[in-house]
């Protein structure tokens, strides 16, 4: 058995979720006695190669390095992942349950005429795994019956593997084709010093409550004092008060810091599905009966135009 | 341009499930079923794809018991013109659903797929690029914004830095994010006037799909719950707290 791990990058270096995945791979290879391989697809990316190759723990990487796949558009990647799983038998594949992951992995297992385990939270045995369904409202452990076992994992679930300190080899693999069927117009990349969601220690979170996207500033001047990213619920995003990719939730990003503080945010099952997992909840809301203080470990009835100036002064 | 749309019966959005008493399921008995957002989402842009002139004809394909049949009734009284209900009382995985709708794309032959990029029941967010992948079209997921430009589509797609856009060869298959439209509501009147309308059946056999899961749930468990904590009386009172705690 042998498990294909499909590295996240921007063609520049690797991105964190591919070190939480690292995990979960590690965890199923001391499972099933089985070799990991590290597959950087990109364009002009030898680079994130080079640097995934001191990743301890991994038998190699492989480097597809092809302008049809510059832009990871799934129409060019997945049958040429499809072919390359084909040719050296791998019988694992695994994705961080990114949008990345998400676009490309269900178009090559359904190539492979194989299922997809979405989500994946806990490996229990070599075809048996736990996965959250119906907003993380009830975890699902299923048993796969297929062959080659194509798998995305959800990157909060599993702490970040080490990314240096090791060493192994580079093996540069043949040119992608382009299927055709597809280009790449542009993208709007969200700038910002923060750190990033997925892996920020701390996150600060607006909802509706916050009116407008120019009182976010009132958090992002708390989280820079913390160090912390900045979040939304899906109404604040719905409003137009900050852009989509900080929505956390089912729908959104899947985030377990180790402190959350959300304000102005009533605590909808959807929003709870992604950021429950945190382990420190604090809840700002005027509304004593909002359901986030349900599962907040500090909860603060205050009206957000106070509180947060406040707490910004006193940090 | 014939828009073939998915729809998926699901429990509505706001019920917080509960689990079968031998962990074997989700309890979903005489809860409130609804078309799965995502696919309303879904519905609606190819309503408006009409609505606009692009799209000739819209029919919503459902795949499950006959009790789907509220939910396609509900994209009759939206305005879908045809629906087509896909027989089966098993349980039909993200596989098996890309495979039987590719038999329908087969027969229908459609200019464009619309499908939600996710069901909230199973949250897998596979079918649509399933289906891309077994009918040989592009896809493109999440989509929070297209549009047609001649025998290509456009999609803005919601993806973690930010927005990307890509340009498909028609026919493809979109799936639709939470901010590509916001869905109108059925009236009362029109939903009336769906019951008398028909509904086209076609079982799994006549497709000739195997369906069988190649993934058995072994159990169903709750979440760990995480119980409420305390209410701080002020801004000091929190700031200590989470000081003594390590968390600052
Ligand atoms: C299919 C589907 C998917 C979804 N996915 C997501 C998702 O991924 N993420 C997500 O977040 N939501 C998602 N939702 C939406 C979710 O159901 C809620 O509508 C949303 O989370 C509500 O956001 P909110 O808490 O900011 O707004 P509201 O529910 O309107 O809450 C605003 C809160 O702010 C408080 N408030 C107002 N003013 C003040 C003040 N001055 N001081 C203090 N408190 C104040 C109010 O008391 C209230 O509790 C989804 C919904 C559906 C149907």
């Amino acid at each position: 058995m042998s498990i294909l791990v499909i590295a996240e990058h921007n063609n520049e270096e690797l991105q964190a979720a591919t070190a939480n995945t690292l995990t979960a791979a590690k965890m199923l290879a001391e499972k099933t006695g089985s070799e990991i391989s590290l597959l950087v697809s990109g364009g002009n990316c030898s680079a994130v190669a080079e640097a995934a190759s001191a990743i301890p723990g991994i038998a190699q990487v492989l480097l597809a390095d092809s302008p049809a796949l510059e832009k990871q558009l799934p129409e060019n990647f997945a049958p040429y992942l499809v072919e390359l799983v084909k040719e050296k038998a791998f019988t694992y594949i695994i994705a961080p349950s990114t949008t990345h992951g998400k676009n490309i992995l269900p178009r090559a297992a359904a190539l492979l005429d194989v299922a997809q385990i979405s989500d994946i939270t806990e490996i229990v045995d070599a075809d048996t795994f736990i996965r959250p369904i119906y907003a993380g409202n009830a975890m699902q452990t299923l048993k796969s019956s297929d062959a080659i076992k194509a798998m995305t994992v959800r990157t909060s679930a599993f702490d970040p593997a080490d990314l240096t300190g090791g060493s192994c080899s580079v093996e540069k693999l043949g040119d992608a084709a382009d299927a055709g069927l597809s280009r790449f117009i542009s993208e709007e990349v969200v700038q910002s010093d923060r750190p990033e969601l997925s892996n920020a220690r701390i996150i600060v979170s607006g909802g509706r409550g916050m009116q407008s996207g120019d009182n976010f500033e009132m958090l992002e001047k708390v989280a820079d004092k913390l160090g912390a990213a900045v979040g939304a619920s899906r109404a604040a995003v719905d409003a137009g008060y900050v852009p989509n990719d900080m929505q956390v939730g089912q729908t959104g990003k899947i985030v377990a810091p180790d402190l959350y503080i959300a304000v102005g945010i009533s605590g909808a099952i959807q929003h709870l599905a992604g950021m429950k997992d945190s382990k420190i909840i604090v809840a700002i809301n005027k509304d004593e009966d909002a359901p986030i203080f349900n599962v907040a470990d500090y909860g603060l009835v205050a009206d957000l135009f106070d509180a947060v100036p406040e707490l910004e002064s006193q940090l | 341009m014939k828009i073939l749309v998915g729809i998926k019966r699901v429990v509505d959005a706001n019920i917080k499930v509960r689990i079968k008493a031998d962990n074997s399921a989700v309890d979903v008995e005489k809860l409130k079923m609804v078309v799965n957002p995502f696919c309303e989402i879904a519905i609606e842009e190819a309503l408006r794809l009409k609505e606009s002139g692009v799209a000739t004809e819209v029919v919503a394909v459902s795949i499950g018991s006959d009790s789907c049949h509220e939910q396609l009734r509900t994209a009759l009284a939206l305005g879908a013109d045809r629906v087509i209900h896909v027989a089966t009382d098993e349980v039909v995985q993200p596989l098996a659903v890309a495979k039987l709708f590719n038999a329908v794309v087969e027969k229908e032959k459609p200019g464009l797929v619309l499908f939600g990029k996710q069901s909230i029941d199973g949250d897998n967010n596979q079918s649509g690029q399933m289906l891309a992948a077994l009918s040989g079209m592009a896809q493109g997921t999440f989509a929070s914004e297209i549009s047609i430009e001649g025998d290509e589509i456009m999609v803005t797609r919601e993806v973690d830095s930010g927005l990307q856009k890509v340009a498909l060869k028609l026919p493809a298959v979109v799936t639709a994010d939470l901010r590509l439209n916001e869905p109108r509501y059925v009236s009362l009147p029109n939903l009336m006037k769906a019951k008398r309308k028909p509904i086209e059946s076609i079982s799994v056999a006549e497709l000739g799909i195997d369906i069988t899961p190649r993934l058995s749930t072994v159990t169903v468990l709750n979440p760990p719950e995480r119980s409420a904590g305390e209410k701080v009386a002020n801004v000091a009172e929190l700031v200590e707290k989470l000081k003594s705690e390590g968390a600052l």
